[in-house]
């Protein structure tokens, strides 16, 4: 049985052997390079462009404005039916009239090259009207600010309320209140290879063919073809080798369209590549919310009630397709979800303004809802003079709780809280580091012990964007061919980015069919050649690709056996497929292989009337589900520089639950590589703007990512929970390390400083911001 | 990002590369390590029409013992003065600032040169090199001259180097046994460029001090005022560290403002001080 092995990916040999083939490794004849006017100001009317010299530039073959493509692409909306109140400004493929955010595209020019490209935006002159930009939720919606969009009465995109219970009583009877006002700065996803992408257009047969760094193929196919009028059968997407993606790879970016429509255009290929300046510009962004929340616990230290209130600062505009709601959507909803309270309000209040767009990177909402909940308990156990460990046993959800749907409005089958914590807490000596930390101190040195407890919300129902009104889907189809030689062709809907979600597939399937592991090749990322899935993101391709494989391979499985009953005059409940061999208790008949010649090449022999069919397809879709929520514990060691202000990761411990596990070691990796994200987020990402809406990191000299260096050790453990819903009882894995390790760090740090009376409560915590929180500047 | 279209012209000599330079002046550029070129370049924040890469002018490679110094050619790398013996016994201050560089990456192709005329004012060697009291050579066709290293940096990324000129080499003189050289900074991640630096060369017992700081005014900077208290009472430690912080002028940068700065400058004070205390 493969499955559960720690098997290593085949794609990591071919991309360590640096034979990896990305967007940018493909080349084609005639083919044409894009490179983009790119607004200098945060907001800002077009007067005039004037194309002309760009024009005349040897080498340059087009330059495109809005007026040049607007009978080629259509505008879009971000609505979601689900949040019909939701404000959803029309969007250009090349800004109209005026610019929202610098950095948003105003002209394209094709040439000869990228070098030529960009010699030719140099040429292009936009005289430019400036006008004031909002950068800041607060001034945003400001009675007299600015405003974004001149058909909305202001900047508010979205406001809601999500209430249980009554907090406010509970409240007023609270022994003890903990109360913080937190600050997450904006980041984004900083994948190591850029967004790109390869479009080429046959107008002969009005054929959209586009290589792209990606996620979602076939989300792709789908919105290329309507918004270029294009048939949607004529439209296919490829997915080479992606270099990351994490959520920035699997929206519509306006840029990587103007691509399609020059190419449709100009009836040539157009190759666009992000730059690194351009994806710090012009990348979807996350986090960037303002929340206050507090937390009300009886004299003994129950939880009775959560308040939250969230200030989101979103970009220009909504998301496309999936809108920017998820991530104030999911603040609202999981802040507080492992306890066992009673009385919840959360409050969200969305605003545009002149900064790149918010999407949905990697864990959405969770490391925000996660640190301020964990953080409020540390507040509450301080005040509660209680271990802030066994305030967090005392008050998580366990046994008989579940199932339960939280005041949050999330389902839960079964989260294993305390499990995960007890594990972690004999993986990691506590006591032992107080006495040191003690010892430390009387030294002058600070180390923090910070914990965090979270749950992860994955593989999402097909429910949320099939209300919503978009094309994404939840449900996974998989289709697998026994070929002639007995070898297996598995099509999965999943995309595999670097989290070797294929090598899972095949696991999966080698299992359940009953051959060796490299008798399955996985075929993935190709709209035309696999069957309509999802793609990958939000945890969602072990389980979901997972069971749909498993299922067809199961069909496989049953129609092979019927095949070899019949042949041996058998009753094919006597027979089993083990290593590629159809057997009989102990007695080995004949050969997969052996049928698939049989099958395809002696079809006569097989009579009528039993399954035999060696192309196979099979579908899971969740009901009535939104989510399988996996759940788990985050310890982090760090020590801070009182002098400098800088804090460094020391150790880091994650003790996780995602239900069965395909891949321990994929697994492991994955949670190593999200922890290493949410660190990032915790000590070193952010995009900084100056008042005008600038952005000052657009480089990594100013953009800091966690690099190896400064990493702590990550240890990894596993409970495992299978869940029910599926045969497979898999839940995603990919959120958790980037969910709890804000809050574990944020924790840790402010351990750290306590005797010092100091607390801090925003992130990144840069060594300035710890200094000042300290008094010390 | 690619760089503008440039004509790639390689002398073989330096009287070529200067001959070169003093007929494209303005409009050429000389590219040796390119740590620092090629990203102006590529954000096409400099457009040179030519490119005049030194890198095969092999006297400008040696580091050479002369008499009352050591003259350090000026393209030379980071990573040959990490592994140069006699470098880490004259001048240890230069071992400890090496390892401060960026990353391997950048040490194996970086200058010594090119760090100078670049004149970041985060850079460590040009502190270094302050507080060593070189001198750097510049030579055009019509000439050449030496010009300390006070006189040399004119503010951020600004040097005394004419249109026409190389800078060659440095000579640093040689210092007497028993003498301090301690290099500190602080960066956010190893390899970043510092938030703060701070290079101290002294006699024995901290006499005559000097003492160079990187990362907070618009270029390296000698700390006057903390030397001159010093020289006169090397137990003033704690009234130089407090007026350190004082003689620097950061940038308003709002990621690490002046009020950090100028803390961290104390700081680093302190901890060098400590250092020399048993």
């Amino acid at each position: 049985m493969s499955i559960g092995a720690g098997v290593p990916r085949d794609r990591a040999k071919r991309l360590l052997g640096g034979r990896g083939r990305f967007v940018d490794d493909i080349s084609m004849p005639r083919l044409l390079h894009l490179a983009f006017v790119r607004s200098p100001y945060a907001h800002a009317r077009i007067e005039a462009i004037d194309c002309l010299a760009a024009r005349a530039l040897k080498g340059v073959v087009a330059v495109l404005t809005a007026a040049e493509i607007s009978d080629a692409v259509a505008s879009w909306r971000a609505e979601h039916k689900l949040f019909p109140t939701m404000a959803a400004p029309e969007q250009f493929a090349l800004a109209t009239d005026v610019v929202r955010w610098q950095g948003e595209a105003v002209a394209a020019v094709v040439a000869e090259s990228r070098a030529v490209a960009e010699d030719g935006a140099e040429l292009v002159a936009v005289a430019w009207a400036e006008l004031p930009a909002v950068v800041d939720a607060k001034d945003a919606l400001a009675p007299d600010a600015p405003r974004l969009h001149d058909h909305m009465d202001g900047n508010l995109a979205y406001t809601a309320e999500i209430a249980a219970g009554d907090t406010k009583a509970a409240f007023e009877r609270a022994g003890h209140v903990a109360e913080e006002h937190f600050r997450f700065h904006r980041h984004t996803g900083v994948s190591l290879e850029p967004r790109g992408i390869i479009a080429e257009f046959e107008p002969s047969e009005d054929r959209l063919t586009v290589h792209q760094s990606h996620q979602t193929p076939h989300q792709q196919q789908d919105l290329y073809a309507r918004l270029l009028g294009l048939p949607e059968h004529k439209v296919r997407v490829i997915c080479p080798d992606v270099g990351g993606a994490f959520g920035l790879k699997h929206h519509l970016m306006a840029d990587e369209l103007v691509a399609c429509v020059a190419a449709k255009l100009l009836a040539r290929p157009i190759k666009y590549i992000a730059d690194r300046l351009e994806s710090f510009l012009a990348d979807v962004h996350c986090r960037d919310h303002e929340v206050t929340a507090r937390m009300a616990f009886s004299a003994s230290g129950d939880i009775l009630a959560i308040e939250v209130d969230d200030l989101f600062n979103a970009g220009a505009y909504g998301q496309y397709p999936r809108t920017s709601i998820a991530e104030g959507n999911q603040i609202s909803r999981l802040t507080g979800a492992p306890y066992g309270h009673e009385h919840y309000r959360a409050n969200l209040t969305m605003a545009f303004l002149n900064k790149s767009i918010l999407g949905h990177i990697r864990s959405v909402g969770h490391p925000i809802a996660c640190a301020v909940a964990e953080r409020l308990i540390d507040l509450g156990a301080a005040k509660l003079g209680l271990d802030p460990i066994e305030l967090r046993r005392r008050n998580y959800l366990h046994g008989d709780d579940f199932p339960r749907t939280s005041v949050g409005g999330i389902e839960f089958e079964y989260l294993s809280l305390r499990d995960c914590l007890d594990k972690a807490l004999a993986m990691f000596d506590v006591p032992r580091f107080r006495e040191k930390q003690a010892a430390l101190r009387a030294k002058g040195v600070y180390q923090g012990l910070g914990i965090a407890t979270f749950v992860e919300l994955t593989a999402i129902g097909p429910e949320y964007y099939g209300e919503g009104g978009q094309h994404i889907s939840a449900q996974e189809t998989c289709q697998i061919r026994l070929e002639a030689s007995g070898l297996v062709r598995c099509y999965t809907g999943a995309t595999d980015q670097g989290q070797g979600i294929d090598t899972g597939v095949q696991q999966v399937v080698a299992a359940t069919l009953g051959v060796p592991l490299e008798a399955v090749e996985v075929v993935s990322g190709d709209s035309a050649l696999c069957p309509v899935g999802g793609g990958s993101w939000g945890s969602r391709g072990a389980a979901l690709a997972g069971e749909a494989a498993l299922r067809a391979a199961a069909t496989l499985r049953r129609n092979v056996l019927s095949i070899a009953a019949s042949l041996l005059q058998k009753d094919p409940a006597d027979l089993d497929i083990r290593a590629g061999w159809v057997m009989e208790a102990a007695t080995t008949h004949m050969s997969v292989a052996e049928i698939a010649r049989i099958g395809h090449f002696q079809p006569y022999s097989i009579p009528d009337g039993i399954a035999a069919d060696l192309t196979v397809v099979e579908r899971y879709a969740s009901k009535d589900r939104l989510f399988l929520a996996g759940n788990g514990i985050q310890l982090a060691t760090i020590e801070v520089d009182v002098d400098s202000g800088i804090v460094t990761p020391l150790r880091h411990l994650v003790v996780h639950d995602c239900g069965r596990i395909l891949n321990p070691m994929l697994v492991r990796e994955q949670i190593r590589g999200g922890v290493v994200q949410g660190i990032g987020s915790a000590l070193y990402e952010e995009l900084r703007y100056d008042n005008g809406g600038h952005l000052l990191t657009g480089s990594f000299a100013d953009y800091l990512v966690p690099m190896a260096g400064e990493m702590p050790d990550i240890d990894v453990a596993h409970i495992e929970t299978p869940t029910a819903t599926s045969q497979l009882g898999v839940k995603g894995a990919g959120e958790a390390g980037t969910a709890g390790a804000v809050g574990a760090i944020l924790n840790a740090v402010n351990d750290a400083i306590a005797p010092l009376d100091a607390t801090i409560a925003e992130v990144p915590v840069t060594p300035p911001r710890l200094l000042k929180a300290l008094g010390r500047i | 990002m690619k760089a503008p279209d440039f004509e790639y012209l390689r002398p073989e000599t330096l009287a070529e590369a200067l001959a070169m330079l003093a007929r494209h002046g303005e409009d050429g550029a000389i590219i040796a390590g390119g740590q620092s070129l090629l990203p102006l370049l590529h954000f096409r924040l400099a457009a040179p029409a030519y490119l005049i890469d030194i890198g095969r002018l092999e006297p400008l490679k040696q580091i050479v013992e002369g008499d009352g110094y050591i003259e350090i050619g000026a393209l030379v790398r980071h990573c040959e003065l990490a592994a140069s013996a006699l470098i880490g016994r004259e001048f240890p201050l230069l071992h400890q600032a090496v390892e401060h560089i960026a990353h391997p990456g950048v040490r194996h192709r970086g200058t010594i040169g090119g760090s100078l005329a670049m004149a970041d004012p985060a850079a460590e060697l040009g502190a270094c090199c302050l507080a060593l009291a070189g001198d750097v050579l510049l030579q055009s066709a019509a000439g050449q001259r030496w010009v300390g290293m006070a006189d040399f940096f004119a503010g951020i990324y600004e040097t005394a180097l004419a249109a026409d000129e190389i800078l060659t080499a440095v000579r640093l003189p040689r210092r007497g046994h028993g003498g301090i050289q301690i290099f500190n900074e602080v960066a956010r991640r190893r390899g970043d460029f510092a938030m703060a630096g701070l290079a101290l060369v002294s006699d024995r017992g901290l006499g005559s001090p000097r003492l160079a700081l990187l990362g907070v005014s618009d270029r390296p900077i000698l700390a006057v005022r903390a030397m001159a208290l010093l020289s006169q009472d090397p137990t003033a430690t704690e009234a130089a560290i407090a007026l350190i912080g004082d003689e620097v002028d950061p940038a308003d940068d709002p990621a690490y403002p002046p009020a950090y700065r100028r803390h961290l400058v104390g700081v680093l004070m302190r901890r060098t001080l400590a250092e020399l205390s048993p």
